[in-house]
């Protein structure tokens, strides 16, 4: 028996868990804690400047790990600063812990100072929530939050804690052990037949592969079933990198800036293998004319996500690794000639980037050389807008959890925190973040977080002086009438960036070269590059929101109005 | 009994329409907020609502009456999916069960 309070438990059954890194913001209702974790031996604290950024910091060693990553924030202003990020992780299905410190019990629902109800504001952005009423709870709390943000499906959960109940003391004998994970779920077997005789009979399928084959691990199940039946495989914003990009059977991205020739493959196919996908409307355009002439297989661990958009023919629920496992012995090996063949035909006809667009001054350029000066090894992040969508068209992703970026939230500001987190968590790997102008000034307070911590954190700013995707919006969609979405004043951002204490290196006056970018990226410690980019480049091919996909505006040997 | 009145006056509903959705949950003072705000964020009309704590109070079995056939999969495994949620059934043509306690109700 050991005593101690509510706080020193929370820590200690933190500690138990093996959580060594947790970023965060200490606040008048959550120092019982923050006096807590000041003590312990493995825990490291990441002291950030806005809890927005605690909680994507936490999501980017979330994401590049898979493992559950830990914020605090203290109430009021701390929990709703927070939101955001828990929302973010919310709708990407990403494993979180956030502890949110909150009024003493006797002063809940008084209209305390710093009082939110934090626990009714986060019922519907988390997987599951808590208010903790006595010290008691904490460790079965605990257990259940790990068990529940990694289980099936993951996602985030918050426990919110009275600071009187972090500062009960309370007599302490074992940590409640955590529950085993469940058995994996086997598919049925008559369905996995089925499913098997689908894919072995179609003349034209196609593999859909999302976030949850990179969640279960599956994406070497998922190669090998692509490789048995010669299946061309299209991969959600979340799913890149769930295979190569480079396997030649990859079609990248399909949706609203999918390559035109994967929107047209989708068009021409008549068996769709989802897998691990929940047919967004960004990857999906009008689910109505969605893939018009094919049946569909849904195999998702969350039986909620199939038949809810598109009615599946065979669904499949279970971990997808079980289900790829259970169904590889039944696929025949096949070909595919004649289909492959007439996707190189569409491909040839309408390729996605041509020389032109490959020099380094011109976005798909950039990104390519970064990536051939970063190497394989690197983890890569983006904001959101213009320059998150080049990203996922041309950046060769080559391995799950290599590419981390705000899809389902689109939350921009996600970009800086989650490369800190991922270097956090891999302090072995070179983070680059691609960001934008926009998005980086709405989370650029955390450069000072990155400077401090001394990460190998590069952000390549694609400047463009503008909201890039609003902008080319108005410019499509709103007759040119462009407003709200032109900065007017030019930002120095290499001179931000010194001001923090960042080493910079600005294209503004000199034009980019191979050798000044690979000094940048080889430089110990993070370094902010400014890049200019020309405000009419826009991202093509677009599909108009509401739009099906076969809707495509743009892209090489393509009409720009359809 | 505002609910009764309007379906009377409208006309539009059968008396025996509608799903009963039962459910047993884990008591404590969020269950309310996560089954009404799960049918608000997700845009499902929930018409009517009954509650009572059970097994001393450490659990709670909850009535919902719903209108929403086209979506009722949905609304099912939706439900389920919630922590505190630990058995979930469903009957058509329940609406009687309401329409009973309503007239008990009233009488009181």
């Amino acid at each position: 028996m050991e005593k101690m309070n509510g706080a020193e438990l929370i820590i200690r059954m933190l500690e138990h868990r093996g959580i060594t890194t947790i970023a965060g913001i200490p606040g008048g209702a959550n120092l019982p804690l923050y006096n807590a974790l000041r003590t312990s031996s493995t825990i490291k604290h990441i002291l950030c400047r806005h809890e927005q950024g605690a909680g994507f910091i936490a999501q980017g060693m979330a994401r590049s790990t898979g493992r559950p990553g830990v914020c605090f924030a203290t109430s009021g202003p701390g929990a709703t600063n927070i939101i955001t990020a828990i929302a973010d992780a919310y709708l990407d299905s990403v494993p979180l812990l956030c502890i949110t410190g909150q009024v003493p019990k006797t002063l809940i629902g008084t209209d305390a100072f710093q009082e939110v109800d934090t626990y009714g504001m986060s019922i519907p952005i988390t997987k599951h929530n808590f208010l903790i009423r006595s010290a008691a709870e904490i460790p079965q709390t605990i257990n259940r939050a790990f068990a529940i943000a990694t289980q099936g499906r993951p996602g985030p959960v918050l426990i919110d804690v009275p600071k009187d109940v972090q500062q009960e003391v309370l007599e302490f004998d074992s940590y409640d052990e955590p529950e085993p994970p469940p058995m994996p779920m086997p598919c049925a077997t008559d369905k996995i037949r089925l499913a098997a005789d689908m894919i072995n009979s179609a003349a034209r399928p196609i593999l859909y592969l999302g976030g949850g084959v990179i969640n279960s691990g599956a994406g070497d199940l998922a190669l090998r079933l692509l490789e048995k039946s010669s299946l061309p495989t299209t991969m959600t914003l979340m799913g890149l990198g769930a295979i190569s990009t480079r396997h030649p059977n990859a079609l990248g991205m399909l949706g609203m800036h999918a390559a035109r020739s994967t929107n047209m493959a989708l068009e021409e196919c008549d068996l769709l293998i989802a897998a691990g996908v929940r047919f967004d409307d960004r990857a999906t355009g009008k689910i109505s004319e969605f893939c018009p002439n094919a049946d569909v297989i849904h195999m998702d661990i969350d039986p909620s996500e199939v038949h809810k958009l598109r009615r599946a023919n065979v669904a499949l629920i279970g971990d997808l690794a079980c289900c790829l496992e259970d169904l590889l012995p039944f696929i025949k090996e096949q070909q595919r000639q004649q289909w492959r063949e007439r996707i190189n035909e569409l491909q040839k006809m309408y390729p996605l980037t041509i020389p032109e667009s490959l020099v380094p001054q011109k976005p798909y350029g950039l990104i390519r050389k970064v990536a051939a000066l970063a190497g394989d090894e690197a983890i890569i992040t983006t904001d959101v807008g213009k320059h998150q969508m080049w990203t996922a068209q041309v950046y060769p992703f080559c391995r799950p959890r290599q590419f981390l970026t705000s899809g389902g939230l689109g939350t921009m500001g996600f970009g800086l925190p989650a490369a800190i987190g991922a270097a956090l968590a891999n302090p072995d790997r070179l983070v680059i973040c691609f960001s934008g102008d926009g998005s980086l000034q709405m989370n650029i307070q955390e450069l000072a977080t990155a400077v401090e911590q001394k990460l190998n954190v590069k952000i390549i700013v694609l400047n463009n002086n503008s909201l890039g995707l609003v902008h080319q919006q108005q410019g499509l969609f709103y007759d040119n009438n462009f407003f709200a979405s032109d900065y007017t004043i030019d930002i120095d951002f290499a001179t931000i960036a010194r001001g923090f204490g960042m080493q910079s290196v600005d294209f503004r006056y000199s034009p980019l070269s191979g050798e000044l970018l690979q000094d940048a990226l080889s430089a110990p410690g993070p370094c902010l590059i400014n890049v200019p980019i020309d405000k009419n480049e826009e991202v093509y091919p677009m599909v108009p929101p509401g739009a099906a996909n076969r809707t495509m505006i743009g892209g090489y040997n393509a009409k720009l109005k359809n | 009994m505002q609910n009764l009145k309007t379906e009377e006056a409208t006309g539009m509903k059968n008396p025996t329409d509608g799903i009963l959705i039962e459910l047993t949950v884990s008591n404590h003072p969020g269950v309310m907020s996560h089954i009404c705000g799960l049918f608000s964020r997700r845009a499902y009309n929930l018409e009517k609502i009954l509650c009572f704590p059970k097994r001393n109070g450490t659990e709670s079995k909850m009535w919902l009456l719903v209108h929403e056939e086209s979506k009722l999969e949905q609304v099912l495994k939706q439900i389920e999916k919630l922590e505190d949620v630990q058995e979930i059934a469903y009957r058509r043509n329940s609406t009687g069960f309401f329409l009973q306690l309503e007239a008990m109700v009233e009488k009181y």
